[in-house]
């Protein structure tokens, strides 16, 4: 029976946002994300506006996902509850996880992404406007799956809800941050006399190497990383 | 002899990592030693082929409008059933290495690209040969980075020493030596583009194919 402890201590959140953001990057540790990386880093706004959508994105992925994987595919003798297995559907045993799992969170992913065009484009217009033409992207983002997988692994440690929502949402913090970076960086690289093979993703590349030399620095920041 | 141009094509012309630079995230991910990058490249490849088949065997039955969704749901579906079986059939070494990457196939762009550009608008047989060749070209390009990668990273090949005297250089096998491999790798290659066209005149005017188009990182 796991703790199905609901909170995160103080400790843990400052282990989460320095693991997040610097230490285990997901761009420049985990290589997760490298297509919209490398895609949308040529202006520094369109940077901005993607990493600002994803980080939306990949916080509800995270809480939504944690909460699927607990109470609907894990076992109830795992987790405490199981929907199915509450309404007597099906009796859920371990390889429900094995099945399921891919395939559940990337419907959930894309509909969440759906949904938050939908809401988006009700209530809020102008942010629509801006983060709008990112948001059918951000589906077949790698790191938006990839965060839901990382929170549901259950190793090391088995996460709580708090943890996991924070995990997702510096997740994102960090992927847009280096996508700031990258552009500024990208902008100046355009006055340069790069030669013509080297034009374009190649020198990205060995910017975003650089910048994965440097972050590798913040290492020695958490004791334990990620 | 449709099917060596079209596994030309896949393998070769429109190679995914090279010349599409699609679906890097795996590529830079598992490329650490060459047995990692060898099984991520064949599950890519029979996740990519059956996807590929059936989605073209089922192509008058889905509606353009929800295509996409479709075409996530049959992936995965493949995507679980390969890695039940990498879990059952490959070391424990290899599938704690490749990781989340394997679940991960199913946001593979180039796996995706394929299903939207290809199986979806071909027939069966085309586009199985389509998948087998974008396989192949796959696999070619983690053999070759895994390769440089375990060679200057470890100073092994396949876990053999290659080298007689050299300190391996561990920044290879980490993040920051897949980025310069990857990086030099494309400049490399873009450089024998381009005096390919150079050479041939008539080429460079030739306008880029709408796959070509629809695959610039610019636009992506």
């Amino acid at each position: 029976m796991v703790a199905m402890a609901y909170t995160v201590d103080i400790s843990s959140f400052f282990t989460i946002v320095i693991s997040m953001v610097f230490v285990s990057n997901f761009v420049l540790a985990r290589f997760l994300g490298l297509c919209p990386f490398i895609g949308v880093t040529n202006r520094a706004s369109s940077a901005f506006g993607m990493g600002a959508a994803v980080t939306f994105v990949m916080t509800l992925a995270s809480s939504v996902s944690w909460l699927i994987y607990r109470y609907m595919l894990l076992p109830a003798a795992d987790s405490g509850f199981n929907v199915f297995a509450a309404l007597a559907i099906i009796k859920p045993d371990a390889s429900l996880v094995l099945v399921l799992k891919t395939v559940t969170y990337i419907l959930v992913i894309a509909t969440l992404v759906q949904l938050v065009e939908l809401v988006m484009r009700r209530t809020t217009p102008k942010l629509y406007l801006a983060l709008g033409i990112y948001l059918p992207l951000i589906t077949t983002n790698c790191a938006v799956l990839g965060v839901a997988l990382l929170n549901t692994t259950d190793t090391p440690e088995v996460l709580t809800f708090a943890a996991a929502t924070l995990q997702g949402f510096f997740a994102g913090v960090g992927f847009a941050l280096v996508m700031v970076l990258m552009s500024a960086i990208r902008e100046r690289l355009d006055l340069l006399g790069v030669p013509e093979a080297m034009k374009g993703a190649p020198i990205a590349f060995i910017c975003t190497a650089l910048m994965a030399l440097a972050f590798m620095g913040f290492g020695g920041l958490a004791g334990a990383t990620r | 002899m449709w099917v060596y141009r079209e596994l030309l094509r896949g393998a070769v012309k429109e190679n995914p990592t090279f010349v599409l630079v699609l679906g890097l995230c795996p590529t830079l991910a598992v490329t650490v030693t060459i047995v990692n990058g060898f099984w991520m490249a064949v599950a890519a490849t029979c996740v990519l082929v059956a996807s590929n088949v059936i989605i073209s065997a089922c192509r008058r039955l889905i509606p353009s409008e929800i295509r996409i969704p479709c075409f996530v749901v049959i992936i995965a579906s493949f995507v679980t059933i390969a890695e039940m079986l990498m879990k059952a059939y490959l070391p424990d070494a290899v599938n704690r290495s490749l990781g989340i990457f394997v679940p991960l196939i199913v946001v593979n762009c180039i796996i995706f690209g394929q299903a939207e550009a290809y199986a979806y608008k071909n027939g069966i047989a085309r586009s199985l040969v389509d998948g087998i060749g974008v396989g192949i070209g796959y696999l070619g390009a983690l053999l070759l980075i895994s390769g440089i990668r375990e060679a200057l990273g470890a100073g092994t090949l396949l876990g053999m020493p290659v080298w007689s005297t050299y300190p391996p250089a561990y920044i290879m096998v980490m993040a920051p030596g897949a980025f310069l491999v990857i990086g030099i790798l494309l400049g490399i290659f873009n450089a024998l583009k381009l005096s390919r066209r150079r050479r041939q005149p008539r080429a460079a005017a030739a306008p880029l194919t709408s796959r070509e188009m629809a695959a610039k990182p610019e636009t992506a």
